[in-house]
């Protein structure tokens, strides 16, 4: 298990790397921010541009400007953002804390409707609402998450103006943003839920536990959701990479003052700084997330704990 | 092959599955063919591709007038034209974008899993970086950086996915090997060419060709939402992302500049979904995949 984890932390710190350097060589594709900074300042010599790069180090060759970028990150400082001036630390920190709650509760929201539809679908599995239940998940499958958002906006913010349409303003604000979320997270883990669920039953401790004439609810949710999660929790995991991807197009829907929408308004504004960190945050956040999953194997499953 | 004795006894409450899928083979056929088949026709239907504009009739509602069944937009332009005319653009990138990976996938697994060795741990190796890569992210940066032409959306949705058809086929590739059939060609001497063309290839198809569907639909998801984000095609062409991107605003006041493209993403997608749900079922009966 430990030599396991060794290799996962490895692969983690291999992945940063690779992310970092990708979009740290994207941002440079980009044309150059001194001009952008000095557009606005009226005329301007090549004299004032070049202090204007040196100012920022855009003048050094790239590797060293890379260098610089992940010797700040370990200490914690991505360095200040090319408009204004502010810490960009100061900026990830204040829209973090919002895309980790939206995560959350897409997250929640999606196991509250997928553990029991899925076990219901696994119980019943080829009547009527195991088929209902399946089409419903291709429908959910099929969703562009950000019409899906449009849509919940007409119909809970406009229609029916229950919840704010945008902004995170109050506690119900994160409502459509992680049902929007939620809905097309779940339409896959139903279906695995299922699946999984269909292996467990057809065990044979299960029979043992049945015929020992335990009531069908035990059974079901004592016995066999314990193991039946493995699979599910693998494929969180595996899928942690697309629901944040997706939370950073709904984050720029909702206008939910998160990390996509700061990495957003950074590519409008050629704020390189900005977009590095917000990217290699969020990057960050999904191998973490892989790590807790390799992690929680141990919690679930004792006979990887012991190997 | 010799049957191996069940790890498990049958479950007294097992029922058979019903043989189902009728219905989503029909359902399937009529969205996403029917969509499919629209767009194709598009320039014989609507020869101004959606771009007349009827300002006496702007924002025209939905099933009221027969000119503009589906309504207008702000400019007067026919909705059900732009949405159909559109479809060409997410049609085309998700069509190309698949092909295009699975043309360098199959090849490359074929290789992997037929020769083995070095071939087999590159290609392990490139498994290993898309798997943990949050490739998502990554399309998002470069493509806001390079700019979201039809071009670099296809490129980049290419070099994403090639990699799931290279581990599919040499998954396969190595479970063929052992079959008696395939031992029977080795032994007569049939090329390896040949061995890899009639016995490998109509044997691996089916999966490739279901993954195909799904990323059909997924990369159409893609494109219409970096489109609807402004940083894919070019927005005055019309799109299904760059319509809604459009809709947005009159959301309040007019719902069905919004709804249609978006309905027909997302019945052109589900008809995929359920194309290749179908079909994985055919293939795999137990229906555990």
């Amino acid at each position: 298990m430990t030599g396991f984890l060794v290799k996962r932390l490895f692969q983690a710190v291999f992945v940063i790397l690779v992310v970092t350097l990708l979009v740290s060589w994207a941002v440079r594709l980009t044309g150059d921010p001194a001009l952008m900074l000095a557009q606005g300042a009226g005329s301007i010599t090549e004299a004032d541009l070049q202090r204007i790069r040196e100012g920022l180090g855009l003048n050094q060759p790239f590797l060293v400007q890379y260098g610089h970028f992940l010797w700040g990150m370990v200490h914690g400082d991505f360095g200040r953002s090319f408009l204004g001036g502010a810490s960009v630390g100061g900026l990830i920190a204040t829209a973090l804390p919002a895309t980790l709650w939206l995560t959350f509760c897409s997250l929640a929201f999606s196991l509250i409707i997928s553990i029991p539809l899925g076990i219901h679908a696994a119980v019943h599995q080829g009547s009527w609402s195991d088929q209902t239940i399946r089409i419903l998940t291709l429908v959910g499958l099929s969703f562009p998450n950000f019409w899906l958002a449009l849509m919940l906006v007409l119909l809970f913010a406009i229609i029916y103006p229950v919840f704010p349409p945008s902004g995170m303003t109050d506690a119900t604000s994160v409502v459509l943003p992680a049902l929007t979320m939620g809905i097309i997270l779940s339409a896959t883990t139903v279906r695995l839920v299922r699946t999984s669920m269909l292996e467990t039953l057809n065990a044979q401790y299960i029979m043992v536990v049945r015929s020992k004439g335990l009531k069908e609810r035990t059974v079901l949710y004592k016995h066999a959701l314990r193991n039946c999660a493995i699979p599910v929790i693998t494929f969180l995991g595996l899928q942690f990479g697309g629901l944040i991807g997706g939370i950073v197009v709904v984050e720029r829907v909702f206008n939910w003052p998160g990390l996509g929408t700061l990495a957003f308004e950074a590519i409008s504004g050629r704020d390189y700084p900005v977009l590095q960190a917000a990217v290699t945050i969020l990057a960050l956040l999904i191998v973490l997330a892989n790590l807790l999953v390799d992690m929680a194997y141990g919690l679930v499953d004792p006979r990887i704990r012991i190997k | 092959m010799m049957s191996t004795p069940p790890d498990t006894l049958p479950s007294v409450t097992l029922k058979t599955p019903r043989r189902r899928g009728a219905l989503e083979l029909v359902l399937g056929l009529l969205f996403a063919g029917g969509i499919t088949g629209a767009v194709l026709l598009s320039g014989w239907l609507f020869p101004d591709g959606g771009e007349t504009m009827d300002l006496a009739a702007r924002l025209t509602a939905p099933f009221v007038s027969a000119s503009h069944i589906l309504g207008t937009d702000p400019l007067g332009r026919d909705i059900l034209a732009r949405v159909i005319v559109g479809g060409r653009i997410s049609l085309t990138v998700g069509v190309l974008s698949v092909l295009g990976a699975v043309i360098i996938g199959v090849v490359v697994g074929l290789i992997a899993g037929y020769y083995r060795g070095i071939w087999e741990t590159l290609l392990m190796r490139c498994v290993d970086v898309q798997l943990a890569l949050p490739f998502i992210l990554i399309a998002i940066t470069f493509i806001a950086i390079v700019g979201g032409s039809v071009r670099n959306l296809i490129i980049f949705m290419i070099l994403a996915q090639w990699v799931q058809y290279a581990r599919l086929v040499r998954a396969q590739v190595i479970e063929l090997r052992d079959r008696e059939f395939i031992q029977a060609a080795r032994a007569f001497g049939v090329s390896d060419l040949a061995q890899i063309r009639h016995h490998y290839l109509p044997n691996l198809l089916g999966p490739v060709v279901i993954l195909m569907a799904l990323n059909v639909g997924n990369n159409i998801l893609l494109e219409s939402s970096l489109t609807f984000l402004g940083l894919g095609v070019d927005p005055t062409i019309p799109s299904w992302g760059g319509m809604l991107a459009d809709g947005r605003t009159y959301l309040q006041t007019a719902w069905w500049v919004s709804v249609f493209p978006g309905l027909a993403i997302m019945l052109t997608v589900l008809g995929l979904n359920l194309l290749a749900d179908w079909s994985r079922d055919r293939l795999d009966p137990r229906g555990k995949a």
